[in-house]
């Protein structure tokens, strides 16, 4: 039932906070190459739902299958979850940059210390992405003495040093000043550009129309509509996307 | 001042500083290394949750906050004994000492790792670490800048509650200046001079503290 393309295919996703549902069940199926942009109202369970796919958040039910291998959240062994993070890079919406490590060390840590890379062979490969993202000349620079647009580059460039299979990104542009929004933005684009597969959580609707393979309109923690971006930006179906949709383009 | 008095303060000056110099300050640095490392390992048992050891370190902290210093180190070098345990006065001084310093460390070290905000651990995770990685290579050292200055302070606390040794027959700082006093009825002139000492002790610390938290800030 799945192309031979799929790389994530998510079943029945479930999540409770307490008594209160904040996924009621979604699915996803992407391919290899896919761009899905995941919108909707805040509290809509975006965030979550992304959480949930690499187990920063426990999800309660689901089927998880990632790059052909079959996960059940619901008894999960750890050394599963160790194999979909393997797989998965993250991107955060305050960047979450080792605050105690260079740029560099930001990159190489986790291929040093938990890819068992040589430390030689890790700095190359960390310079390397350090220049794709347009930091060659902040290796050595703590995160403190980075703009907000630059550690959000460094956080990028942290997540694709590991070359997972998925790169799942949460609203990785609201922390920023507006004037910085536009380089990360760029960078994000140059890896859609590559084929890299990704999931993206985010308020830039323009961004979203121009990079998504495919758009999801999440609310109350039910997929309500997806589409290629043209029919949910252009021709949405259901009203709550028209409504959602109204009021982010009021926003100016 | 008569002559007398400043050739006294003069002489004693020495006197009192020596055991400062030899007792006092090893006895300071050893407590506080090994007390240290008890820190570390109370503090860490508790946050990873690892169980038995987190109730154990509960434990202990309770005990030993609870309980006064002076009281510590009498049922150690007095009290032992009455079960066959006898010590010498400077190690039984340096456990006393370690384990006290070690239970206040412990709960700044605790707070400080708790401090440290929970999405440098996700980070970690989602770089492929586990836990004792993470802790060990992101979380203590951010916490230990954090915990530095109250750490400071409690070495700074030390110093002065190393006196307390003179009670066990440790033969420290103020043991000395006692024995001086003794002899030569100045205890005014005396213990001014001891608690000097102490002074300059404290303050040369309190200056060094300052330079290193400088030079963290600046890191």
């Amino acid at each position: 039932m799945f192309s031979t393309n799929n790389m994530l295919s998510i079943t029945n996703l479930q999540k409770k906070f307490g008594s209160q549902n904040v996924l009621n069940g979604i699915d996803l199926q992407m391919d290899k190459g896919d761009v899905v942009v995941l919108i909707g109202p805040s509290g809509s369970g975006k965030t979550t739902f992304l959480r949930c796919i690499n187990f920063l958040e426990q999800p309660d039910e689901g089927i998880i299958v990632l790059d052909g291998e079959q996960f059940s959240v619901k008894d999960i062994q750890k050394k599963e979850i160790s194999r979909i993070r393997r797989k998965t890079g993250f991107v955060f919406q305050n960047y979450n940059l080792f605050r105690n490590k260079t740029a560099l060390q930001n990159v190489t840590e986790g291929l040093i210390v938990a890819r068992k890379m040589k430390k030689t062979a890790a700095e190359k490969l960390g310079r390397q992405v350090l220049d794709q993202v347009g930091l060659s000349d902040r290796y050595d620079y703590y995160p403190h003495q980075l703009s907000g647009g630059q550690q959000q580059r460094v956080g990028i460039a942290r997540a694709i040093a590991l070359n997972p299979e998925v790169i799942l990104f949460d609203e990785p542009t609201s922390a920023l000043d507006p004037e910085l929004v536009g380089e990360v933005l760029a960078v994000m684009r140059d890896l859609a550009r590559e084929g890299r597969t990704m999931i993206i959580v985010t308020h830039e609707m323009n961004f979203a129309r121009q990079v998504a393979t495919k758009v999801i309109f999440l609310d109350h923690g039910e997929v309500v509509e997806e589409g290629t971006p043209e029919q949910i930006f252009e021709e949405p179906g259901e009203e709550r996307t028209r409504q959602f949709l109204r009021s982010v383009s009021h926003r100016g | 001042m008569s002559e007398r008095l400043w050739e006294l303060l003069l002489q004693s000056f020495g006197q009192i500083l020596i055991p400062g110099l030899t007792i006092t300050i090893p006895l300071t640095v050893c407590s506080f290394t090994i007390g240290f490392m008890i820190a570390l390992v109370a503090a860490t048992v508790q946050v990873a949750g690892i169980k038995g050891l987190k109730e154990l370190a509960r434990l202990y902290v309770w005990v030993i906050r609870g309980t006064p210093l002076l009281v510590q180190l009498y049922v150690i070098f007095y009290g032992l004994p009455g079960f066959g345990i006898v010590w010498p006065a400077f190690p039984a001084a340096v456990v006393v000492f370690a384990v006290n310093t070690g239970a206040y460390a412990s709960e700044t070290l605790r707070a400080a790792i708790e401090s440290v905000p929970k999405g440098q651990w996700e980070a970690g995770y989602c770089v492929g670490m586990d836990y004792w990685q993470i802790l060990f290579r992101i979380i203590l050292p951010q916490a230990l800048k954090t915990a530095f200055p109250p750490l400071g302070n409690s070495l700074i606390g030390l110093v002065k509650d190393t006196s307390l040794a003179a009670t066990i027959t440790v033969t420290e700082m103020f043991m000395a200046a006692q024995r001086i006093a003794a002899r030569t009825y100045e205890p005014f002139a005396l213990y001014c001079e001891t608690a000097l000492i102490y002074l300059i002790f404290c303050t040369i610390l309190t200056r060094l503290q300052r330079h290193l938290e400088k030079k963290l800030r600046m890191e």
